[in-house]
């Protein structure tokens, strides 16, 4: 895991003007919000590329489909609470329901947007965007992990929710990563407890890892960023050997990656399980590492519910 | 590419095949929309027989066609029977209306119906749609133009305002909106339910070139989807309709929106029709 620490939304645009580049017929529509999003630049690169629909989320979700209606690759972007939760109808009857070429890629999500307060903290879009057929959702967990996941969901047709965050993270991929859609991908192996995280609390997992190491017990970590479709396999192949899962999401515990794993293994190897998220309840405004201690998403908190599983 | 010349008489006998089609397929189907069906009947009927859309049967998805965006999907039946008339579906499909296993929907799906340009039905969507669309062929350059048909109703909704101010700021002159403009929604007058005020000094004050038409006269129909554009103007054609139009116990009437007719309302509806509309038999 590198301490150098980067945004996950530092990928959106830039990556968006290389996809151009390399020739994905590509657009992206914003709320007036591409400074936050960064899209900006890929307007200032490619002036057709990005419309400004102005404060208007709906309107922004609709056009994006009526684009890709003519041929092109769309991406809406800002804020989840605005992208995803007040353009949710829209996303579900245009775009799903289409089966549109429309990638939905708000930048702010979770509490981690942090001062802003619980009004802008999105934490029930996994929830949302999991539940519609036809769309896929991914979750990255760093800055090169969101830039295999823009890039995955621009050369694979129809909808996908790539969840994006505002906060700087560390990073636990290396450059030039390349995702499949479907795929976790295990990032340290452990026989004692399964630490399963998407987002920001991949590395918060990787370091409560290291804290119950220290203690003699053996976690294995997976990134979950392919939120839906999930792995099966490797969800199986882990608690098969570890017996014992902690699910980690900076996202409400009732409808996110912690719901579809308990999904998954209730039916194929029903597993005691741990849910670290948000407990049913909304965010509040503080620094984003204040936040992650204060809503129990910390290594620690993640720690201890491994301690209390493992008995 | 026109597929037809305008010819009043064509046109109109169409329009009369396609309201003995919207009762049928609604009676066999034993719900559904007939009034804002009928009151769409005469504009739909001039898009698709009055040479004014263009599309290409045997190549529907064709970049430099025409586009019509059915906003208000709940008058599918309308849309359905233009589509069986242009004979880009089966006529035999009418009788599968909003039956399992059957491709016509309840509301409009462009994935089970050819023909149908894009899936509608929740209202005050589809201008924005057909903004993106119509940005998209301006960006492409494709000679096209949408056209977006939406009730007085759905006005209501706050997005197709959303999308009016963005059709003007981008200069969407490939871009015509039709306002089915019968005056009635589900619960009633819409005067009643949620006035919409002065709607063309609305649309005008949104920046819209504005067309004020009586939405059953064919001939009138055509003028206003013919009249050259309007340079960096949208377009938007007020049409002012009858709920029901041409069948006479459901002319005006709130209570038809959403209810389809018994095998008897049904055979009288087509009886009134044929005889007000003369011979229809398929060309």
């Amino acid at each position: 895991m590198s301490v150098e620490k980067k945004a996950t939304r530092a990928a959106y645009g830039e990556t968006l003007i290389e996809l151009v580049e390399q020739g994905h017929n590509i657009v992206a529509i914003e709320a007036d919000l591409s400074g936050s999003t960064t899209t900006k630049k890929l307007g200032e690169a490619y002036p057709d590329r990005l419309v400004n629909v102005g404060i208007a989320e709906q309107n922004m979700t609709d056009i994006a489909a009526g684009l890709a209606a003519t041929g092109r690759i769309a991406f809406t972007g800002s804020f989840a609470v605005f992208g995803a939760g007040r353009a949710y109808e829209q996303i579900r009857n245009t775009v799903c329901y289409n089966n549109y070429d429309v990638k939905i890629a708000p930048t702010h999500s979770g509490i981690t947007v942090g001062p802003d307060g619980g009004s802008h903290q999105m934490v029930e879009d996994i929830a949302l965007m999991r539940a519609l057929p036809r769309m896929r959702v991914l979750v990255p967990a760093d800055y090169a992990s969101a830039k295999a996941a823009i890039a995955l969901a621009a050369k694979t047709p129809g909808p996908f929710y790539i969840r994006l965050g505002r906060a700087a993270v560390p990073q636990v991929h290396e450059g030039g990563f390349e995702l499949e859609l479907g795929k976790a991908y295990v990032l340290r192996e452990g026989s004692d407890v399964t630490l399963a995280a998407c987002g920001i609390e991949v590395a918060q997992a990787l370091e409560a890892a290291e804290i119950l190491a220290q203690e003699g017990i053996s976690a294995e970590v997976i990134d979950m960023v392919s939120v839906k479709p999930i792995d099966v396999d490797t969800l199986v192949g882990s608690v098969a050997k570890t017996g014992r899962i902690v699910t980690c999401e900076e996202h409400s515990v009732l409808g996110g990656l912690g719901s579809a794993i308990s999904e998954v293994l209730s039916e194929v190897r029903p597993t005691p399980t741990r849910r670290i998220g948000m407990a049913d309840c909304f965010g509040t405004s503080g620094s984003p590492d204040e936040l992650i201690s204060y809503f129990n998403l910390d290594a620690e908190s993640i720690a201890q519910a491994a301690r209390e599983l493992v008995g | 590419m026109p597929n037809t010349t305008f010819d009043f008489e064509t046109v109109a006998r169409k329009a009369t095949r396609m309201r003995i089609d919207i009762i049928e397929m609604l009676t066999a189907a034993g719900s559904g929309h007939p009034g804002g069906s009928l009151s769409a009947a005469d504009i739909v009927a001039t898009l698709y027989f009055g040479g004014v859309l263009r599309y290409d049967v045997a190549h529907l998805d064709d970049a430099n066609r025409d586009r019509f965006v059915l906003s208000k999907g709940h008058a599918a039946p309308v849309l359905y029977a233009a589509l069986a008339e242009a004979g880009i579906i089966e006529r035999s499909e009418l009788r599968g209306l909003r039956q399992l296993g059957h491709m016509l929907q309840g509301h409009p799906d462009a994935l089970k119906t050819p023909g149908v340009e894009v899936s509608t039905g929740s209202l005050g969507q589809g201008l924005s749609i057909s903004c993106g669309m119509a940005l998209g062929m301006k960006l492409d350059s494709a000679p096209g133009k949408v056209f977006c048909l939406m009730g007085d109703g759905e006005l209501q909704e706050g997005q197709v305002w959303e999308a009016a101010m963005f059709a003007a700021h981008r200069k969407l002159d490939n871009l015509v909106a039709i306002v089915d403009n019968n005056g009635l929604q589900i619960d009633g007058r819409v005067e009643d339910v949620m006035s919409l005020g002065d709607l063309p000094a609305k649309w005008r004050a949104f920046g819209f070139d504005v067309i004020e038409i009586d939405g059953h006269d064919i001939e009138a129909i055509h003028q206003a989807l013919t009249t050259p554009i309007c340079p960096g103007k949208p377009r938007v054609i007020i049409a002012r309709t009858h709920k029901g139009q041409g069948v006479s116990f459901m002319e005006d009437q709130a209570k038809w929106h959403g209810n389809a007719p018994s095998e008897e309302q049904g055979k009288l509806a087509c009886d009134e029709i044929r005889a007000k509309g003369g011979d229809c038999s398929c060309q």
